[in-house]
């Protein structure tokens, strides 16, 4: 196969694989803002996590950053 | 050309193509879009020679339920000197929206683009965002978010400067 055509299977590789990003719109978060989407929703189960988290890996916390949310503001 | 040079140079056109496709947001200066030409569910309060802020909200965003007195008390105060709020909803569905209103019952006109029609239109950048129009259409600011009394007071400050122009 030659270089041509190695670009060209690049480019429509490249051209299916950005196909498939999509930007989701501040107007379109309603289901990211929804409580459901929280992970401290349940204080069970994040201590449960947790304990999880620290058995297998030895270590714990590094959980501050939230994981949904509307974006807002 | 050869199909090397071809390909980049279709690569290049598709990237300003989305560039210009992005860019095409209303801007400070130009006339704001009609709020009559979305088929947006509600009544449209008369606008003619009017200052007129259009926000964009949703039930679901907190900082534009946290909006909702602010701008109620400065309808109120401005509204006989030609300030015309309009709340523009981006809720798709109609049940959370008509329960805010009966729960909060604004002191400016609301409605709904349940097709998002308008908002996509206008490409807002943010939730929410308030576009403050001078009396004959133009845009003249844009917020985005609602960071309480701060922004208040500077949205009041700013509505206050155009209602003292001269028409």
């Amino acid at each position: 196969m030659n270089r041509t055509r190695l670009i060209c299977l690049a480019a429509i590789l490249l051209g299916l694989f950005l196909g498939g990003c999509a930007t989701v719109q501040p107007w379109e978060r309603a289901a990211l803002a929804d409580y459901k989407m929280r992970p401290d929703r349940d204080p069970l189960l994040g201590a449960m996590s947790e304990h999880i988290y620290f058995s297998r890996e030895a270590s714990s916390g590094g959980r501050g950053v939230g994981g949904s949310g509307c974006g807002c503001n | 050309m050869s199909l090397t040079n071809k390909i980049h140079s279709l690569w290049i056109a598709g990237l300003l193509a989305s560039a210009t496709i992005a860019a095409a947001e209303v801007k400070v200066g130009e006339p704001f879009p009609a709020l009559a030409g979305f088929g947006l569910e509600g009544q449209l309060p008369d606008q003619a020679g009017k200052v007129v802020l259009v926000d964009f909200w949703a039930t679901w965003c907190a900082p534009c339920r946290a909006s909702f007195p602010a701008y109620s008390v400065i309808q109120r105060e401005l509204a006989d000197r030609g300030l015309v709020i309009i709340a523009v909803s981006v809720d798709k569905t109609k049940a959370p929206y008509d329960d805010f209103l009966r729960k909060f019952a604004p002191a400016f006109a609301t409605v709904r683009d349940g097709g998002q029609r308008m908002v996509a239109d206008v490409k807002v950048p943010a939730m929410p965002t308030s576009y403050l129009l001078d009396r004959h259409g133009i845009l003249r600011a844009v917020h985005s978010g609602f960071h309480g009394d701060a922004t208040a007071k500077e949205l009041r400050d700013e509505i206050v400067k155009l209602l003292e122009e001269k028409s």
